[in-house]
């Protein structure tokens, strides 16, 4: 059976609380089924805003969303069939983990044989089995986050929708059940959208990323592209660490551009420029340059070390190149870079192609 | 087991036990003088009231200590034939000094209480009384009047010698302790108490329910409603505390009475007819309607507070998790508000119970409820013991509701807010 390509479709979707504002603006998003999709951004980006009205809790001022070819704007929440994990799990407090699990089945009248046999499956697939007869609050944070994954999964949605639910959990909880919600992904192909702030979270979890800001989605694709091509400078600066350059299109020729920074002509790559005169932003990621760097690199410059902070395996350097003094590279903490010292005048060097001349914004 | 039984000591030598209770004294006293002005105050306004109302119901010394050498001489009369002449005797003594303190109508006053008729002939005893001879009282007391011959006006005395008595409670309940010391029920056209305690269960119930169904949504309103526009529905709710009660029942008076507002409304849309307004004050529409008024926001305050708790997630995911609305509310939310529906039925039908104010302004003859009864005791009787007694009733009918509470809801599930 062929994936669908558009399993749901925002199509030209308006958003608007007061009548003032747009949150949502224009918002043209295809999932496929049994894609992970994480919407991505910063708080107010209007991410969240989609995903509820993807539940139905809100509706859409404008345009359509089809899920499965339907249109489901006029569907009320409970009639979708989709399952949701909400930020703050949303267990019923009054109910044990085996009631809450029943709930989605009761309601759709399924037999309790039946009901059983998929809650113990859901059970095991968040490896909980014999937590049945537990109360919610009897439970660590962690473990109510695996029923409410549970429960959003055991009656056989099409579509499981995730508002930031690792938000409450520490760190190292977090990382785990990033995995673990992974691997559930994987094993049973469920179509999710994830929405996070957290974009290391996006990353490790996502086939396709939907980085959201002011209602709009700035660049979709896939967690490497998104590091490696991102297309604009927010994105880049949304997305990992980036050093930036500002600085005007002085020459475009050969897939390449010179850009004036200070009195210094560097190369770079230009994504969104086009002739000469125009301002940029130059986008290069602190492990695309290197310290002490072969001559093939094209953008060799020489700077002042400003600060160096340990972090075990690299170590991070504060550096003022060419007018900007937050320069930061990574260099790995091996026995060929020790004489980094503050206040050392260094070389570093980089290739243009990994210098990405953006819009100036 | 030995990490148990070993001493600890602090560094110099003294045990750990003794030093930190050494320590955490001086912040126990300082605890204890914190709260010492209200202890206090609930022991004089409180406890002690409560104990004296306790002692005043069973309270029958009165009597006792006014005739104390005939009850002495009646601890050997059987009670079948007329006492002998040394009761009487004791009886004139007692009588004579009474007389002397000028307390012989109290003692009329007692007696009449216990059986109807003792006024008359005490009167014409204390006028014959001054002219009597020495020796031979028996003939002479029995010549004043036919009733001192007769022997149910001796056993009616001698019913009044304990110290203590539960007759107040009995007549509570429309009971009382015949002359055979049974206790049986008073004629059916003469008891007036049962029926007030059943009419005001049955109208603290029925206030309650018409709180309960009236304050819910508004809770849930106030609880999901925007900020700016839940403030101003929650000075509606509590603008009646604000409001002195005399006047909130003194308005109910003018919008439920026959010529008021209420009326006139429904005769203007043509409801009912002119002449035929229907009486909607001075009975049980009155109380139900201006109690159900002025104790909602007890109602709707235990209610919002625990609504507000409630995630508007929880809801969602009710509903997300294909329940129609009415099961998510239903099966999710109903559920988490039970301890605010204790917590509100509770305070507004104990509040109900012994509502006084509004009932007796509003109520009329057939609105009013046990407290009216137990405050017309109070003033204008005077009979403390026996309001005394029914305040009593009152209150251990409060704790039994209680304790039925505690019993199928559990009262750490209450929530005030």
């Amino acid at each position: 059976m062929a994936l669908k390509k558009d399993f749901v479709k925002f199509d030209k979707v308006d958003k608007s609380y007061d009548g003032k504002v747009l949150v949502v603006k224009d918002l043209q998003l295809d999932i496929e089924e049994g894609e992970f999709v994480t919407m991505l951004g910063p708080s107010g980006s209007g991410k969240t805003t989609c995903l509820m009205m993807l539940a139905g809790f809100e509706t859409p001022t404008n345009g359509e969303i089809y899920l499965d070819g339907k249109a489901i704007s006029s569907i009320p929440p409970h009639k979708r069939g989709i399952g949701m994990v909400f930020q703050n799990y949303a267990l019923f407090p009054h109910m044990t983990v085996y009631e809450n699990l029943a709930f989605p089945l009761r309601v759709r009248k399924i037999p309790k044989d039946e009901a059983d046999k998929k809650i113990d499956k859901a059970l095991s697939m968040v490896s909980l089995q014999g937590f049945a007869s537990r109360m919610p609050g009897q439970l660590s944070g962690g473990q109510q986050q695996r029923v409410a994954v549970a429960r959003s999964l055991v009656f056989d949605p099409q579509l499981v929708l995730m508002d930031e639910p690792l938000g409450a959990l520490d760190k190292n909880l977090r990382e785990s059940m990033q995995y673990e919600i992974k691997h559930i992904h994987e094993n049973i192909g469920v179509t999710v959208v994830y929405v996070t702030h957290d974009q290391s979270e996006a990353l490790t979890m996502s086939n396709r990323i939907a980085v959201f800001n002011d209602g709009k989605v700035q660049q979709l694709s896939s967690p490497d592209e998104l590091y490696e091509k991102p297309v604009n400078s927010f994105v880049a600066e949304f997305i990992g660490e980036n050093n930036t350059f500002v600085g005007e299109v002085s020459d475009i020729s050969g897939g390449k551009c010179k850009v004036k920074i200070a009195n210094t002509d560097i190369l770079a790559n230009p994504i969104s420029v086009k002739g000469k005169g125009e301002k940029t932003k130059i986008s290069l990621r602190p492990e695309r340059a290197l310290i002490n760097p072969s001559d093939q690199m094209d953008n060799i410059h020489s700077g002042k070390i400003e600060e160096v902070i340990y972090h075990g395996d690299h170590t991070r350097v504060r550096i003022n190149l060419l007018g900007n003094n937050q320069f930061i590279l990574k260099v790995p903490n091996s026995s060929a870079n020790l004489d980094i010292k503050l206040g050392k005048d260094i070389k570093i060097g980089w290739n243009s192609e990994d210098a990405r001349a953006l819009d100036p914004s | 087991m030995s990490s148990e039984t070993k001493q600890i000591l602090t560094t110099d030598g003294i045990p750990l036990e003794v030093s930190l209770k050494k320590a955490e004294k001086k912040n126990k006293i300082k605890a204890f003088l914190l709260v010492a002005p209200l202890l206090f105050f609930l022991i004089i306004t409180y406890v002690f009231p409560i104990g004296d109302m306790l002692f005043r119901s069973v309270d029958d010394k009165m009597v006792t200590q006014m005739l104390p050498k005939t009850f002495k001489a009646m601890e050997n009369w059987d009670g079948q034939e007329l006492p002998d002449e040394e009761v009487f005797a004791a009886f004139h003594e007692d009588f004579i000094k009474l007389v002397e303190d000028k307390r012989e109508g109290k003692l009329s006053t007692q007696l009449n209480y216990t059986k109807n008729g003792f006024k008359s002939i005490i009167k014409k005893l204390r006028r014959a009384s001054k002219k009597f001879e020495e020796g031979n009282y028996k003939e002479q007391i029995m010549s004043v009047h036919k009733r001192w011959a007769d022997v149910e006006y001796w056993r009616a005395i001698q019913r009044r010698a304990p110290e203590f008595t539960s007759q107040k409670y009995l007549k509570g309940m429309d009971m009382y302790v015949n002359e055979e010391g049974k206790i049986v029920s008073v004629e059916e056209d003469r008891r007036i108490h049962r029926v007030l305690w059943l009419r005001t269960l049955e109208i603290a119930f029925f206030v309650t329910v018409f709180c309960f169904l009236m304050a819910y949504p508004i809770a849930h309103l106030l609880a999901t409603l925007p900020m700016k526009y839940s403030n101003l529905l929650m000075i509606c709710v509590l603008l009646p505390f604000w409001t002195s009660l005399l006047v909130r029942t003194a308005s109910w008076m003018i919008l439920l009475q026959q010529q008021g507002i209420v009326n006139d409304f429904f005769v203007g849309i043509g409801l009912v007819a002119d002449d035929n307004r229907p009486e909607m004050m001075y009975n049980k529409t009155g109380s139900y309607v201006a109690m159900t008024q002025i104790l909602l926001p007890f109602m709707v305050l235990p209610l919002y507070s625990v609504m507000k708790t409630i995630s508007p997630s929880l809801m969602r995911a009710g509903k997300s998790l294909g329940g129609t609305p009415f099961v998510a509310f239903w099966k999710v939310y109903f559920p988490l508000t039970i301890p605010g529906i204790g917590a509100g039925c509770l305070l507004v039908f104990i509040l109900a119970i012994g509502y006084y104010i509004t009932p007796a302004l509003v109520g009329g003859a057939s609105g009013t409820l046990i407290s009216n009864q137990i405050a017309f005791h109070m003033k204008s009787t005077l009979d403390w013991s026996f309001a005394s007694a029914m305040g009593l009733m009152l209150l251990s009918g409060v704790l039994v509701i209680y304790w039925l509470y505690n019993k199928l809801v559990g009262i750490d599930n209450i929530k005030l807010g």
